[in-house]
């Protein structure tokens, strides 16, 4: 019996004993001179786990009775999570190198929070889901503050910490009260006594407060001020971490947590969730306008997109995570492109967050003027590239489960929000030149990061390259 | 050829995509080879759309040359054309070529300037082919993009505001669209335009009255979606009072980019009126047909009064393509068989008149760099070629007979007045205010006497210009002589559309007698 359990979380297993070996073996050895070789071994793990993960399992397998949940829908989210963390590490290694900051420490605190977020998707049970979610917050505080010597990246770490702490009791909260009126912390036993139009009250406030627990893991508006400052003082490769996989993760324990749990009562948190969805995206397109730093502006960006995975969610329905499924992924796979070009943009081998510095970048670099070009039309949500797409099925979703309202304002809150991804393009290409123009960024990782990126984007119309049907089965498996 | 029409769509994107990829540099060889290279591939693409012209049946009232794969979503790629939409593709790949010599001194970024036209021309001739909802949106929505870039890279002095200002406002415009477009897909469950079993065209859209927060909504969701999709092409159109866009983008941008704005880009907001408004929410046009009716009369009034007092002629011929554009909405909502014809006549027509005048307006300035018309004055006495072309098209915009203005106007109003003798009466009005605008242009940059120190050396056209103006002055006097062979082509599609929409109207219970009690009620 155990060992069927085991075998059903040895990815998990298998990602906890490398870090655990790879931290003992580093700290008695080579110590930061391995770094840079941890970073592409701990790269590959990733990317192999993901293809195992991809390729085999079948159907549902529940494991620790009812604890962890493997099924296509946790196989989709790991796969992205996992692809997601290999990019931005191979993205960071020569970065981190160049300024100092590639400790041994780094990609073994990314692989537990990957651990983390795989448990989170997994979760079963409201004590798993606060297991995975916890280990994946603490290894998050400590990469923030990766930058230890540096004021901002500090304060970042300890507000994330303080805030982060704060929304974990929120949830702990919650799901002490939802294990007070359930009489459980079973997934599978919430459902019986979550019914629609009859839930004690108890359990309302219990949800409640999960849902803003969640809500600050996503940075959904009103729980989402800890984005900006976080985004801004992280080590930009973080930032481009934080923007990706955990994101992913939050989005698919809500969803996990939503379906399974309050699966019978989808009206009660609907309207809650679409609340934080509207909310969010006008926030984010509207905040973002006066920001002149990049990481910030992300930061908002990253705002108004959730927003629009919520409103997948919200719908509460399978074509909603569907829908939410693939803008996840295809968020992911923009906010990779864009954060590769966030890495190299430097001058005299120093970072540099301005836009305006973007002056007349199309002159000097066509090639990545255009990759980026194409990557902020995408965020945009301008057809006919892959950005697009992602909002057409959260809008579909919401349309069809009634919300029209909501899919309305998500298309206004779309214009506000192109106005400052043109402000980008403008720099790029209309804006003057400028004496401290950047330099060409000469890393070739990045730039293929960048281009495959934004080749994604424009190919993708074709179909999608299948993501579809795969996401539309792990929605299936959720929601029945 | 089955792929007639994807490889017409494609074939300028295929070509820009040679450019991107393998043109190195921007010296003067390089800068020479991507003009030809554009304009052997506009030209091309223009030869082979003939074979659509010649392999269209005009007797056959459907979708014709289909084309379709299976795409994401449950959507098809599904391509095709008919009687309404091939006179636009025809337009389109005849003015790209003109557009591309016209730009022949282009010589800042000339390689990303020709791309971005020919992925312009990509996305307008796959607006008025696509026959999938998502599809047209997607070509649609698309053609905002290079045309950001052209106004804001090659444009004059204001060109970031102008850019900003066209990109937000039609794309607010357009994500409406959106949203109904979904709701079209919920109600109907196809996005198939039409040339398939089950079709949008073929679908009736509920037009039941229903109030929303108290207030009645006559026609239903037909009136709904209507708003919606009316949002996105009024501004495309542009129709009075969203056209503000249009005056800043048309002076802002290089001269190709006002002629392919005014020939081509507007008109997919009046073929879009057609496709979808007209055809599928026959109700609610019917509902929202005296809105309309009051608002492309304003458009033609007030508009060409605005366009009498400007100082720059670029901003005065943009004023006069809101106004003419009135005529269009007009036409269209008339909803008659004379009132259609004329409307697609005339934007057919209008693509070409407009597009000329601009190119009048871009040789001037090509040589004096300014497009104040204080500046100039007798340019007769040096120019006598240009003089006569720019004649010829002032008196086109003014719709003298003989020219392919004419026809379009005098339809437009024929049609309406049968549908609203007060709409037509001031509608004329605009007739006699397009001819002192039009012609006081005229007199202020031509005739005279040359007194200006600065003109005394300007030189008359050359062989160029001449060559690229010909093709324009054949068209629009040849359809203005003329006209059956356009009106043979898009009468029986009409008809068919006009059958339709009075079989709807009346199935619905609204006849003539009921729409005239609604409007005394109000």
């Amino acid at each position: 019996m155990i060992s069927a359990d085991l075998n059903i979380i040895l990815p998990e297993i298998l990602l906890s004993v490398f870090a655990m070996a790879a931290l003992v073996g580093a700290v008695y050895s080579g110590k930061d001179k391995l770094a840079p070789l941890l970073v592409w071994i701990t790269s590959a793990l990733f990317l192999a786990l993901a293809f195992w993960i991809g390729t085999t399992g079948e159907g549902t397998q529940v494991a620790f009775n009812g604890m962890f949940v493997n099924d296509g829908f946790a196989r989709f989210a790991k796969v992205v999570i996992l692809v997601s963390a290999a990019c931005v590490l191979l993205m960071s290694e020569s970065y981190m190198q160049r300024r100092g900051l590639l400790r041994f420490e780094y990609p073994l605190l990314i692989t537990l929070a990957v651990v983390g977020m795989m448990m989170m998707v997994s979760a079963g049970d409201l004590m798993a889901l606060y297991m995975g979610l916890e280990l994946q917050s603490l290894a998050l505080y400590v990469v923030a503050s990766l930058r230890r010597d540096s004021a901002k990246s500090t304060e970042a770490g300890l507000k994330y910490f303080v805030l982060g702490a704060l929304s974990s009791g929120l949830l702990l909260y919650g799901a002490s009260l939802t294990y007070g009126f359930a009489g459980t912390t079973l997934f599978s036993g919430i459902i019986q006594t979550a019914t629609e139009g009859q839930m004690p009250v108890g359990l309302l406030i219990g949800l409640t407060m999960l849902i803003a627990g969640l809500a600050f893991k996503v940075s959904a508006v009103p729980f989402h001020m800890w984005t900006p400052d976080v985004y801004e003082g992280s080590p930009t490769p973080v930032t481009a971490f934080f923007a990706t996989a955990p994101k992913v993760a939050a989005m698919a324990l809500f969803a996990r947590l939503m379906h399974d749990a309050f699966g019978e009562a989808t009206r009660d948190w609907g309207q809650v969730i679409a609340l934080l969805s509207v909310l969010s995206m006008f926030l984010g397109a509207i905040a973002a306008i006066g920001q002149r730093d990049i990481k910030r502006l992300m930061a908002y960006s990253s705002i108004a997109h959730m927003g629009y995975a919520l409103m997948g969610l919200a719908a509460g329905t399978e074509l909603g995570v569907q829908a939410m499924l693939i803008y996840m992924a295809i968020y992911v796979t923009m906010n990779v492109g864009t954060f590769a070009f966030i890495l190299s943009m430097e001058r005299d081998g120093q970072p540099v967050t301005d836009i305006q510095s973007l002056g007349m970048y199309s002159t000097k670099e066509p090639g990545k003027a255009l990759a980026m070009l194409v990557l902020l039309f995408s965020l945009a949500g301008v057809p006919p590239l892959v950005g697009f797409f992602g909002k057409l099925y959260v809008l579909r979703a919401a349309y069809d489960a009634g919300l029209a309202w909501l899919a309305v304002a998500g298309v206004v809150a779309s214009v506000i929000g192109a106005f400052y991804y043109l402000r980008i393009v403008y720099y790029m290409y209309f804006g003057q030149d400028r004496e401290d123009a950047l330099d060409g960024g000469k890393s070739p990782v990045l730039w293929g990061f960048l281009m495959v990126s934004a080749v994604i984007m424009v190919a993708g119309v074709v179909n999608l390259f299948g993501i579809e049907g795969v996401a539309q089965a792990a929605a299936a498996t959720l929601v029945n | 050829m089955d792929n007639l029409l994807s490889i017409v769509t494609f074939l300028p994107a295929l070509a820009a995509l040679i450019l991107g990829l393998f043109l190195r540099g921007d010296d003067a060889a390089a800068q020479r080879n991507a003009k030809w290279l554009a304009l052997i591939a506009t030209t091309a693409t223009f030869v082979i759309s003939l074979f659509i012209l010649f392999q269209f049946d005009a007797g056959n009232t459907g979708f014709q040359m289909l084309e379709e794969r299976e795409w994401l979503l449950g959507l098809n790629y599904r391509m095709g054309v008919d009687g309404i939409s091939v006179l636009f593709v025809m337009l389109t790949t005849f003015m790209m070529p003109l557009v591309i010599a016209a730009s022949w001194d282009v010589s800042h970024r000339v390689k990303e300037y020709m791309i971005a036209f020919l992925v312009l021309e990509t996305l307008m001739l796959g607006v008025f082919m696509a026959l999938d909802l998502v599809l047209f949106y997607l070509f649609f929505e698309a053609g905002l993009i290079p045309m950001f870039l052209i106004i804001g890279i090659w444009g004059g002095k204001d060109r970031i505001y102008a850019s900003f200002k066209f990109f937000l406002y039609t794309f607010l415009g357009s994500v409406l669209m959106l949203v109904a477009m979904v709701a079209m897909y919920s109600d109907a469950g196809t996005t198939c335009i039409g040339g398939c079993d089950v079709s949008l065209l073929k679908h009736n859209f509920a037009s039941e009255s229903f109030s929303i927060l108290g207030v009645q909504i006559v026609g239903g969701m037909q009136t709904m979606l209507f708003i919606a999709f009316f949002a996105s092409f009024a501004v495309k159109m542009p129709m009075w009072p969203v056209h503000t866009w249009l005056p800043e983008a048309h002076v802002q941008a290089p001269t190709a980019g006002s002629v392919v704005l005014a020939a081509i880009l507007l008109k997919m907001g009046g073929y879009g009126f057609l496709r979808f408004s007209l055809a599928m929410f026959p109700v609610g046009s019917d509902v929202m047909a005296n809105f309309v009716f009051t608002l492309s009369v304003i458009a033609i009034i007030y508009t060409s009064l605005v366009a009498l007092v400007q100082e720059d002629m670029k901003k005065l011929i943009a004023y006069s393509s809101v106004a003419h554009m009135g005529y269009v909405t007009m036409g269209i909502f008339a909803a008659n068989q004379q009132g259609v014809d004329g409307a697609i006549f005339q934007m057919i027509s209008h693509g070409f008149i407009s597009g000329a005048l601009f190119l009048c307006v871009g040789v001037i300035y090509d040589r004096m760099h300014t497009r104040e018309i204080d500046a100039y004055g007798g340019l007769v006495n040096r120019m006598p070629a240009y003089a006569l072309i720019f004649m010829l098209f002032t008196m086109a915009n003014v719709g003298l007979p003989g020219t392919s203005g004419f026809v379009g106007e005098f339809l437009t109003l024929m049609g309406i007045f049968q549908v609203n003798t007060w709409v037509a009466a001031g509608a004329a009005t605009g007739v006699i205010l397009s001819a002192a605008y039009a012609l006081w242009l005229y007199r202020r940059v031509v005739m005279g006497d040359l007194i200006k120190e600065s003109l005394k050396t300007i030189k008359d056209m050359s062989l160029r210009e001449k060559a690229i103006f010909a093709p324009l002055v054949v068209m629009t006097i040849w359809m203005g002589v003329y006209p059956a062979p356009i009106l043979d082509r898009t009468g029986p599609a009409v008809e068919a559309l006009v059958t339709k929409y009075d079989t709807a109207l009346a199935a619905a219970g609204r006849t003539e007698a009921d729409t005239q009690v609604a409007v005394a009620e109000h």
